[in-house]
């Protein structure tokens, strides 16, 4: 690609700045290329090791027959590891010109300015600019990119990776898992409530490169933290692999927030495991929204392991032309008086398709456990599509299980009631496509709900799709 | 201001209004009344641009512009409003940003909402329903309040207010029915009704009688009473 700084303004929500990489792997994945991403990053050697197991499952595990249609992702055609520079930098104006102006156009120093407490952004696989607020630091919180901890913390790090998403999962943590970089980890101290959320902007950036962050969650007893992921990336012409892994340690008494804004362009596939495990009166929570990509699968999981252990799923997702949102929850009670919340909004328009796929699984001894689970489906026209998957396990009897599940067509009737009040025909769909999602929606911080409404707004527009 | 030339009208190709011409006129009160069925919320819909009525022939004229193919969030712009018969539900739309959404860029949404708040005071409505989910559990006469909050703050020129004293209590009714009655200054009322309760409050004008997509009788608020008391037959 040309190294003149020009900006591809094609893409309505990003651009695609010119690549400059010191270090670029060769197309394709063999055992030789995990080596090297290992090598380069120095790694302690059970992190090879744990990276080659990986690498052999990945190769004998097959693609999911169930879920979106994956036939057409090309495993060869993708670039594994890139490293666009030579070290970390921890100032804004030692970033490099193309990636200061990338961020510039997203917003982060804006939003850093305005209340985060730490960014932590992430361009192609490597975190090249990060600042850390010396209040974290001060409290013992860790905030960094998955490769300075290992670098900096690898007991804590080698005590919980891969703990609780192996290496053998499934084919897409197996691939993440052989060929991770980036991501965050984040680590909470006993009893450390922290009062901003902390966030993390992703972007992929080189065509036909698939991103494969790692995220390590751990929260310690009585703690609190929100961890916000955002995504937004510029268009490509070819299909583009994003296949994150992210894990989350909720301790005794401790509540974890993960709100998810995806919006990926629409060539990406979405493939990505989460899952939480959660002591004893902890709370864990996935808010979760899927706008873009091509194809997602995402099923954020809870683990109700300790007793009055609470797990919630909030999940926003918008299929239009081509897209294929399956996406949905686990949730598994394992412990007594353990509580969870489920609740789904799906849109699909212009012949979009929406899934909502999700396990509940009451296991022998989770006495007086409660489960709710709400899917609602909004069809916007006859071309679109909307699937439930409800699969319910329970294997306790003193529990209790509510289940409701809605499908709506948007109503000629309701349009014509907003149209009859002088409102025109896109902005009465944007108004109740956004009352729709209204209840998931506020539980999402004002900035986030904001750009979340927008991109509705604009999508309803018909300027995208 | 408002003139129907020989207009008919079907749904899904039955033909509910035949050949009606009416012209009504500015600050005048009409009452359009006719047994179930005859086709009075067809004519009210059809004027606000429903899509689903279709118009098979004649003409719609408003302040003399030709209205008849133009998209009821057109219609509204220019000045008419309906006040529906079984006002819908939305969930996640407040009747606030459903406001500040209809007159975008036109008032200052701080000003719009003092304004909106002024005007549920007056019409007795309770402040937590402008919040919520609009008309979620809300009752038939908060409902039929909310018609006239908008009809309001809107301010237009057309009004049609189909059976806005049904599933009303007394006290509501009264409530609702002065406040129309205050408001008519420059403004023309078309009141689909079946009672002549609301007009004990409102005198109209004339009466239009309607009955199987035809006006058949036009008369003062007499034509109301006796039509109450021996019914459509004796028209």
């Amino acid at each position: 690609m040309a190294k003149q700084a020009k900006i591809d303004f094609d893409y309505k929500f990003g651009f695609s700045m010119p690549e400059n990489n010191i270090y670029k792997a060769k197309k394709g994945l063999d055992k030789q290329i995990v080596e090297d991403i290992s090598d380069l990053k120095k790694e302690p050697i059970w992190m090879k090791e744990f990276r080659l197991k990986a690498y052999e499952s990945y190769k004998k595990r097959k693609i999911p027959k169930w879920g979106a249609d994956l036939s057409k992702i090309d495993f060869d055609d993708i670039y594994y590891y890139i490293k666009p520079t030579e070290k970390q930098v921890n100032s804004w104006e030692d970033l490099p010109k193309e990636i200061k102006d990338t961020y510039d156009r997203i917003g982060v120093p804006e939003a850093e300015k305005n209340f985060l407490s730490g960014v932590s952004a992430q361009y192609e696989s490597e975190v090249v600019y990060e600042s850390i607020n010396k209040e974290l630091n001060k409290r013992g919180v860790i905030f960094c990119d998955m490769d300075t901890a290992l670098r900096k913390y690898p007991k804590i790090v080698k005590e919980y990776f891969g703990t609780l998403i192996s290496p053998y999962d499934n084919k897409f943590a197996s691939l993440n898992s052989a060929v991770w970089s980036g991501g965050s980890f984040v680590y909470i101290p006993k009893g450390v409530k922290l009062p901003m959320p902390l966030q993390a902007y992703f972007r992929i950036n080189a065509e036909r490169f698939g991103q494969f962050e790692r995220t390590l969650i751990i929260a310690e007893e009585g703690s609190f933290v929100h961890y916000i992921e955002g995504c937004t990336a510029p268009i490509y012409t070819t299909a583009s692999l994003h296949a994150a892994v992210v894990e989350i340690f909720v301790k005794r008494g401790a509540r974890v927030r993960y709100t998810t804004v995806q919006n990926w362009s629409h060539n990406i596939y979405n493939l990505v495991t989460k899952r939480s495990i959660v002591d004893e009166n902890g709370i864990m929570e996935w808010v979760d929204c899927n706008i873009g990509s091509g194809v997602t699968m995402k099923y954020p999981a809870v683990i109700l392991k300790g007793r009055k252990s609470h797990g919630e799923v909030l999940s926003i997702a918008y299929a239009t032309k081509g897209q294929h949102q399956d996406a949905g929850a686990k949730m598994y009670h394992i412990g007594e008086e353990t509580t969870s919340r489920i609740i789904s909004k799906s849109i699909s328009k212009e012949g979009g398709r929406t899934s909502y796929r999700g396990l509940v699984q009451v296991a022998p001894g989770a006495k007086k456990s409660k489960v709710y689970v709400s899917c609602d489906a909004l069809i916007m026209d006859e071309q679109s599509r909307s699937d439930t998957y409800p699969y319910m396990r329970i294997n306790e009897k003193n529990c209790e299980v509510q289940h409701e599940a809605t499908v709506e067509k948007l109503g000629e009737e309701k349009l014509f009631y907003l149209m009859s009040r002088g409102i025109n025909k896109a902005e009465s769909e944007t108004m109740l496509v956004n009352g729709f999602i209204e209840p998931v929606v506020k539980e999402i911080p004002l900035e986030y709900s904001i750009e979340l409404n927008r991109l509705i707004r604009m999508e309803m527009s018909g300027s995208v799709g | 201001m408002l003139t129907l030339k020989k207009l008919s009208v079907s749904i899904s190709n039955k033909t509910i209004i035949k050949d009606i011409s009416l012209n009504f006129e500015k600050n005048k009160v009409y009452v359009l009344m006719g047994p179930n069925g005859c086709g009075k919320s067809t004519l009210a819909l059809t004027l606000m641009g429903h899509p689903l009525y279709k118009i098979k022939s004649g003409t719609v004229y408003f302040d003399d512009k030709n209205i008849t193919k133009l998209e009821s969030d057109k219609r509204a712009g220019a000045g008419i409003f309906l006040s529906f018969q079984s006002p819908l539900s939305l969930s996640g739309v407040s009747v606030f940003s459903l406001l500040r959404t209809a007159i975008a860029g036109k008032k200052d949404p701080l000003a719009l909402r003092e304004e909106i708040e002024k005007i549920a005071k007056q019409l007795k409505i309770k402040k937590e329903l402008l919040e919520r989910s609009f008309n979620e559990g809300s009752s038939g006469g908060e409902k039929k309040k909310l018609e006239l909050l908008q009809a309001s703050i809107l301010n237009p020129k057309f009004l049609m207010f189909d059976e806005i004293d049904t599933g009303v209590d007394v006290d509501a009714l009264k409530t609702m029915a002065k406040f129309m009655e205050k408001n008519k200054k420059g403004k023309t009322y078309l009141i689909i009704t079946h009672y002549n309760r609301i007009l004990k409050y409102i005198r109209p004008d004339e009466v239009l009688v309607m009955m199987e997509g035809k006006i058949v009788k036009k008369g003062d608020y007499k034509l109301a009473e006796e039509i109450e008391k021996n019914g459509y037959q004796s028209i």
